[in-house]
């Protein structure tokens, strides 16, 4: 590959880095093209910087890997001021037992990242992470802080599913679970945090409700979109964790904040208690994608009707009284537009006891706002009050004559304060049972403030993104890969990196054909078979290249006889039948390098023979092909070499790339033909074929579990199956029988005399695709 | 003899004109310049052109273009005949014959080898060869090319030569304005105002999705076909969701979207 970033520069944050591990230099250089395009300067320092310490905490290769491979995604995500947190909390797992979980915990970030996608969830979900270690560690029978914490790998393990499932409010009372009643039981506690045990997964059921913001964030889009023609960032926040005020949505310039998960509205129990606590069988009055939608409607229509008013003028109950009469007109407005809403809204919106406060005990008047607010909404409402009555009244009166602007709204506001007045508004205790309307945000945007410097200011600064330095060389793509062990993917896992194959001597492949002639030509013979038999003639063709003969006399006959002539007496010929797009993919590993049974060639050699000689015989087909190479050394550096993509011809080029062919390193199969296959989907064709054309099984160094390759190239050859590509093995090793069936079912052969390749393969692919 | 009448536009077709594109149209026509009338599908353009034939009282000769039609299918062909064969003429030879407006729907739909059969009726020559006739016609001084077309599918393989685009003058047609549209649907159709207005609020939240997994709107002929449905006695969101929104998404997210827009629109 070549780089822009000058050698030297590299260089320069090779020495900073300071890494003796072997596996770090080979992936370095692309690791850091990626930081570069995608971090800013300074986050390019602590990039080095931390990966440094990680490289330096005695826990291996590992985790400065996955740091160096992952960080610039996690950033782009997250953003690059979310690191000192997460640094924060490595460090607290270096200084307590819990080293081991540094691996595990590194490795969940990058799924971590795409479910929680602000920095404030980030921050709570870390909260999770350092209480359940702090309160699992080393606290079997008092000892202090000498054990690691069982669970915590484990747990880090089942993240991608866990916080597929739950929110983060979800995911404490989880984890609370387990800590309280697993942490004197080391073995139980790894049971229920690896989800093994029964109430593990009960709990996890119980948690797993409601409507997750993360799952419908398209849809919500296209509602502000399609019906407000509004959009906006929508940026989660979790209501688990300011136990004494839930957050409220809002909006600023960087996007809209709303909670992270809606449960569905059920009806509330006669008995009263708004929300009905998720009656298991209460009707849905709401479901928590509409409740989204009521949230984003609110804002939508302050969006569009509310301009920011100075809020120094008026007095704390005129603001809240302000604030709730620009709520019902933003509504009423947006009603008006669409009056679908009006359900919605109705249903969400408590309907306070008149009752309900006691004036002698406590301040009314957040009680009275919201009864003249559902007074507002609910022509059929309950209330008695006169004031509320009355200025319910009014603000239709006025509402009728025009839409209204804020400053109009606050005057009502005003005066409704005046009039509505009692001595215990005073009091300090406010009545605050069935006062909100969790729909409705908090209003921050429709105040101004003479003073600067008053506004309450965001939590989360936009990232910088400096026009890093040019990048040519690609960055690596991610792949998951399947544990059989857990039945589950790991994702992100593997690191694959495509690069163009390097260029060598293409006369040496013109050779190895001419060497070829005979079986060329036998070859050629076949090709002529398949090819002539692509024309079909097309008849009754009103226009065509040829006249039908038969058809055209039958026409005249009916036409001089008096009866109507089909007018389609031509026909035209078609080339129907091939369309098929071919990818071979070449397994180029170390073990390549050796002789062949019963010849003095090498595997590698006899491979290229193969190709070449199926490369041409594709061409003269003329279906679109693409070959590429691929090898592993570890997860974290497996190596694509493009060698002709589709646009590309057989010429001196592509003959060159075959002809400087090596063979080295490991199998990891899955992962190149993940790679593999997001090339041969975009093609347009009837049919995709894979052909994969190795000599063993997959393997690679760092996986001593055998059986943990097979298994994912297996569940590969599932994933391009449901993509619609036909896979087919084509396979040199004659041991070849103990594993291969189980990855590619049928679909594979087995050639035990490699000598015969060159003959074989061409001859396969043709049967394959007549 | 062609007929001519037959090609006449006898009835006044109804047009909504949403601009000054009438006037300026009768000016294209007086110089017997070509048009390009550019817009989404169904905002009206085959509608404009029928009204304009109309005004100008000439014939008018429409061809829907698709991909298998060949240059034959619009300069003509020979047809076997009792004493041999016998030449016909294609539609665009009629149209340039009789002096009529010759309306090419859709030209992108056409091969770009078909379409430049145009050329040459398109600039000063004003002729077409009838190459297997042997024949070179001149236009009738009436004659008129039109074509239409719709930006909105760009892709490398339908996309106008730029070499023919060159040779129109252009209006750019769009979605009626909400008010004009909402007339045009109780014009069309009878149905009343506040109902014609809520389905053209239903097609504006599908068109601010246009480009959000949608490649087009919902069209104003879309609109008029769910107002037919409801006046022939369908009710409302079923024939919106029948003629609004089932054509033109199968994404999921779209379709909820829309569907959600319509119980919000009749509440
Ligand atoms: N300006 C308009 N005036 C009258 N009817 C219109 C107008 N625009 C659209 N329509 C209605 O929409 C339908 C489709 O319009 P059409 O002209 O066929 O679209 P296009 O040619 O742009 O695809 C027409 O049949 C008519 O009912
Ligand atoms: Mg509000």
């Amino acid at each position: 590959m070549t780089t822009a970033t000058t050698p030297s520069e590299l260089e320069d944050y090779w020495e900073q880095l300071d890494c003796g591990f072997p596996r770090v230099k080979p992936v370095f250089a692309d690791c850091m093209r990626e930081a570069l395009a995608t971090l800013s300067g300074q986050g390019v320092e602590a990039y080095i910087s931390n990966a440094r310490f990680l490289g330096k905490m005695g826990r291996g290769a590992e985790p400065i890997l996955i740091f160096l491979e992952e960080w610039p995604t996690v950033a782009s995500r997250l953003g690059e001021e979310a690191l000192p947190a997460i640094m924060e909390c490595i460090r607290r797992m270096t200084k307590s037992p819990n080293g081991n979980a540094i691996t595990p915990f590194l490795q969940s970030l990058p799924v971590t990242a795409r479910r929680l996608q602000s920095p404030q969830q980030l921050r709570d979900y870390l909260d999770i992470v350092l209480d359940f270690m702090e309160r699992t560690t080393g606290s079997i029978h008092g000892i202090h802080q000498t054990f690691p914490s069982p669970g915590l790998p484990e747990f880090f393990k089942k993240i991608p599913l866990l916080l597929g499932q739950l929110s983060l409010e979800g995911l404490k009372n989880w984890v609370e679970y387990g800590v309280r009643y697993y942490n004197d039981h080391p073995d139980r506690q790894i049971d229920y945090f690896s989800l093994q045990s029964a109430d593990s997964r009960a709990v996890l059921q119980r948690e797993r409700h409601g409507t997750l913001l993360v799952d419908n964030e398209r849809r919500l889009d296209m509602y502000l979109r399609g019906l407000w023609h509004d959009e906006g960032q929508l940026i989660p926040y979790s209501g688990a964790f300011d136990e004494l005020r839930k957050p409220i949505p809002y909006y600023d310039k960087l996007g809209i904040r709303l909670p992270d998960m809606y449960d569905d509205f059920i009806r509330p129990s006669p008995a009263g208690g708004r929300e009905g606590e998720r009656l298991p069988a209460g009707e849905i009055v709401v479901s928590g994608l509409d409740r989204y939608r009521a949230v984003l409607a609110h804002i939508a229509g302050h969006r569009r009707w509310t301009t920011a008013i100075f809020a120094d003028n008026f007095a704390p109950f005129q603001r809240m009284a302000v604030e709730f009469l620009e709520d019902s007109r933003v509504e009423y407005l947006a009603m008006r537009v669409y009056p679908g809403l009006r359900r919605i809204f109705m249903a969400l919106h408590p309907t306070p006891a008149e009752d309900a406060c006691d004036p002698e005990l406590e301040s009314g008047v957040r009680h009275r706002l919201t009864m003249l607010s559902r007074a507002i909404l609910d022509s059929r409402h309950p209330y008695k009050n006169p004031h509320v009555v009355e200025f319910a009244q009014r603000f239709h009166m006025l509402m009728q004559q025009g839409d209204m602007s804020t400053p109009e709204i606050a005057e009502l506001a005003v005066s409704f304060v005046a009039k509505a007045r009692r001595q215990s508004d005073q009091l300090a205790k406010m009545h605050f049972k069935d006062t909100v309307v969790d729909y409705r945000d908090d209003n921050r945007q429709m105040w101004k403030f003479i003073e600067e410097g008053d506004e309450e200011e965001a939590f989360d600064e936009p990232r910088k993104v400096e026009p890093g330095e040019k990048i040519t060389g690609l960055p690596p793509r991610h792949y998951h890969e399947w544990d059989y062990n857990s039945q589950s993917y790991r994702p992100d896992w593997v690191s694959v990196y495509e690069s163009l194959h390097p260029s060598g001597n293409a006369a040496g492949i013109d050779r190895l054909l001419a060497k070829h002639g005979a079986l060329a030509k036998r070859l050629k013979k076949m090709l002529d078979l398949l090819k002539p038999q692509d024309k079909v003639r097309i008849r009754y063709q009103e226009d065509g290249s040829e006249l039908d003969l038969d058809v055209a006399l039958r026409s005249l006959i009916d036409y001089q006889s008096g009866a109507t002539p089909d007018p389609r007496i031509n026909m035209s010929h078609k080339t129907s039948g091939r369309n098929i797009a071919v990818l071979l993919l070449l397994d180029l590993s170390e073990s390549l390098n050796e002789k062949a049974a019963g010849c003095d060639q090498t595997i590698l050699e006899l491979s290229q023979e193969a190709v070449s000689l199926l490369a041409w015989a594709i061409e003269k087909l003329g279906d679109p092909f693409a070959i590429a190479g691929f090898h592993s050394n570890t997860r974290h550096d497996v190596r694509y070499l493009h060698i002709k993509g589709y646009s590309e011809r057989w010429d001196d080029q592509i003959k060159g790339r075959l002809a400087a062919m090596e063979a080295s390193y490991s199998t990891r199969m899955g992962a190149a033909m993940r790679h593999a296959a997001h090339y041969l989907e975009k093609q347009q064709a009837d049919k995709k074929l894979m052909l994969i054309l190795t000599d063993g099984e997959p393997s690679d160094i760092d996986s001593k579990d055998g059986r943990l390759l097979i298994e994912d190239a297996r569940q590969a050859v599932k994933e391009l199956d449901r993509q619609g590509i036909y896979t087919y093995c084509i396979n040199l090793d004659h041991k070849a029988d103990e594993y291969v069936a189980d990855i590619f079912g049928k679909q594979y052969t087995i050639i035990d005399r490699v000598a015969q390749l060159p003959e074989e393969l061409p001859t396969l692919f043709l049967s394959l695709t007549k | 003899m062609t007929n001519i009448d037959q090609y006449k536009v006898h009835q006044e077709p109804f047009y909504q004109a949403q601009g000054d594109e009438i006037a300026l149209y009768e000016a294209a026509y007086a110089a017997r310049l070509p048009v390009m009338l550019k817009g989404p599908t169904g905002c009206g353009k085959s509608r404009f052109v029928e009204y304009m034939a109309w005004k100008l009282d000439k014939p008018l000769i429409t061809v829907a273009c698709n991909e298998d039609m060949t240059a034959s299918d619009l300069v003509g062909r020979y047809l076997l005949d009792a004493n041999g064969t016998r030449w016909l003429d294609g539609p665009l030879t009629t149209a340039a014959r009789i002096g009529a407006i010759c309306y090419l729907d859709e030209i992108v739909e056409a091969r770009q080898d078909t379409t430049v059969v145009i050329h040459p009726l398109t600039d000063h020559r004003r002729t077409l060869p009838l190459d297997k006739k042997g024949e070179l016609l001149e236009a009738h001084p009436d004659f008129q090319m039109v074509i239409s077309y719709n930006p909105g599918y760009q892709s490398l393989l339908k996309d106008l030569k730029q070499s023919t685009k060159q040779r129109f003058t252009a209006f750019d047609f769009d979605y009626p304005a909400p008010a004009i549209e909402a007339e045009i649907l109780g014009k069309e159709t009878g149905i009343e105002a506040g109902l014609s207005a809520q389905l053209v609020k239903i097609g504006g939240a599908a068109r601010n999705l246009k480009g959000h997994g949608l490649d087009e709107g919902i069209s104003t002929r879309l609109l008029v076909y769910a107002a037919t449905l409801i006046k022939g006695g369908v009710e409302p969101r079923a024939a919106c969701r029948m003629a609004l929104v089932r054509p033109i998404t199968d994404d999921a997210d779209i379709r909820d979207t829309l569907d959600h827009a319509i119980d919000a629109v009749f509440g």
